[in-house]
């Protein structure tokens, strides 16, 4: 009656397990070597930005809380599938050819900057003015204050949203698939392709992430016990 | 050592300072108390730039900023590292222990050999009686304990001038005591000083100068036995009178 079904076909079962065993290496060297490269590198540049652009906004200096201000909207009010396909396909029309995993890193680094500094400003003014004033007082400069006394305590009140944005960056780059960046998800279409077995092949991308995301925010967890040690 | 002359405070349309002149020689006490609103928090602030005066002059040491001009803010650090300030919710920061606190100056802002620091930052902690609570982040201190590790971080500092805004003021009363007795000592030593608090135990004690003020202005200034029993003016009567009811 249903000759595909899995239960009255051994051998359909058995191809099923083959496959699932001859993509699980590439599908992780893809997750590891792809998505993850891409998520951290792309994470570390993003949070430079997100700290300069919430700097910018919380400076009160007109022309740079405006370039700040757009910069937010842009990003935020625009798909980041649409971006990184102008990055990728759009830009070679200005001159401008980028590389496909570099044109994800900008992508993606654009985006957490863009998200991220909503998170990290509201954490910085969450930190009472008495701390900067007793940084001044010990005759601290702007930065010396920021770095060494309200950064660090911003960055506490900051792990737990910032920790969702790298868990769904991680997901995320999944998009750099439509840009051609052999990340994992990438690696599953080609699979796909040959096997005509898309159930199988997404369902272990899919666990793949899970596990991946199931790990991260372990880690979230220790990092949050070990910076509360203090208060 | 310090010299303000004519030193305005405006906050949009509030007047909270209406010209101030004071000269307080080294080595001196200075109490400052008031009604709270009267503008001595204002003005102690004012000292050290954390707020920058509409007009008027301070003078610390060898460092005076004239604010009736356009100030120049590259200088304000230099006014805020002759003086060292003690807060009223102690400020101290609650990522770094006891010892951090205190070395953060020196180490950060004159970049002084850190191991140096260490044996003097561990010295002036032990001065203040806390030896002991070296290792203790603030939140393991009390307030008393917490405000002794604030006065230890100004002295860090080798501050010319000590400024205190009302350093007992958040404290549980059986801790005012040991936090007093710190800052007798100072004055014993010969620190200079300016205090604004609501202990007129203090005052009586150990001021060698106190300084009333209300709405903005300098009513009346002199020894404490002047102020305290032969004040010449009716508002500081009037005031003096209302905290002897109160207590």
């Amino acid at each position: 009656m249903f000759p595909n079904n899995l239960f009255e076909n051994p051998d359909r079962l058995n191809r099923l397990i083959d496959i699932a065993q001859s993509s699980f290496l590439p599908l992780v060297k893809g997750a590891l070597l792809y998505s993850i490269t891409i998520a951290l590198v792309s994470f570390a540049v993003g949070l430079i930005i997100a700290v300069l652009t919430a700097l910018a906004r919380i400076s009160g200096i007109r022309p740079l809380v405006l370039i700040a201000r757009i910069y937010v909207s842009i990003i935020r009010g625009t798909p980041l599938l649409v971006q990184l396909f102008i990055i990728f396909y759009g830009l070679p029309s200005l001159g401008l050819r980028i590389d496909p995993i570099p044109s994800a890193i900008i992508g993606f680094s654009l985006s957490v900057g863009a998200y991220s500094s909503e998170v990290i400003r509201a954490a910085i003014l969450s930190i009472p003015k008495g701390q900067w004033e007793a940084a001044y007082s010990i005759g601290m400069s702007y930065t010396q204050a920021l770095r060494r006394v309200i950064l660090p305590q911003a960055t506490r009140v900051s792990i737990p949203p910032l920790s969702n944005s790298f868990i769904s960056l991680v997901k995320d780059t999944s998009l750099a698939a439509a840009i051609t960046v052999p990340e994992m998800f990438r690696k599953a279409q080609e699979i796909v392709a040959s096997t005509y077995e898309p159930m199988l092949l997404y369902i272990e991308a899919a666990l793949i992430y899970w596990v991946i995301c199931f790990l991260l925010s372990i880690l979230q967890d220790r990092i949050e016990i070990r910076l509360d040690r203090y208060v | 050592m310090i010299q303000v002359r004519d030193l305005h405070k405006q906050f949009h349309s509030l007047q909270v300072l209406k010209g101030i002149s004071l000269t307080v020689e080294k080595g001196k006490v200075v109490v400052v108390i008031g009604p709270s609103g009267s503008g001595k928090t204002t003005l102690l602030r004012c000292l050290n730039a954390l707020e920058v005066p509409t007009s008027g002059t301070v003078q610390i040491g060898d460092v005076k900023l004239d604010f009736s001009q356009k100030p120049d803010r590259s200088r304000i650090p230099l006014l805020r590292r002759q003086t060292g300030m003690v807060f009223q919710s102690y400020n101290l920061f609650p990522h770094m222990t006891a010892l951090q606190n205190v070395m953060e100056g020196p180490v950060t802002v004159k970049k002084e050999d850190p191991r140096k620091v260490q044996t003097k930052a561990s010295a002036i902690l032990a001065k203040v009686g806390l030896a002991d609570k070296l290792d203790h982040y603030p939140a393991q201190l009390s307030g008393g304990q917490q405000q002794r590790v604030g006065i230890a971080r100004a002295l860090a500092m080798d501050p010319q001038v000590m400024l205190f805004d009302e350093p007992t003021s958040a404290l549980d009363p059986e801790l005012v005591g040991e936090v007093l007795k710190v800052m007798k000592e100072l004055a014993q030593e010969g620190m200079t000083m300016i205090v604004v608090t609501h202990e007129m135990s203090f005052a009586r004690d150990v001021a060698d100068e106190v300084i009333f003020m209300d709405q903005g202005v300098i009513v009346e200034q002199g020894p404490p036995e002047q102020i305290f029993r032969k004040s010449r003016e009716e508002r500081t009567r009037q005031f003096l009178q209302h905290l002897q009811v109160r207590d």
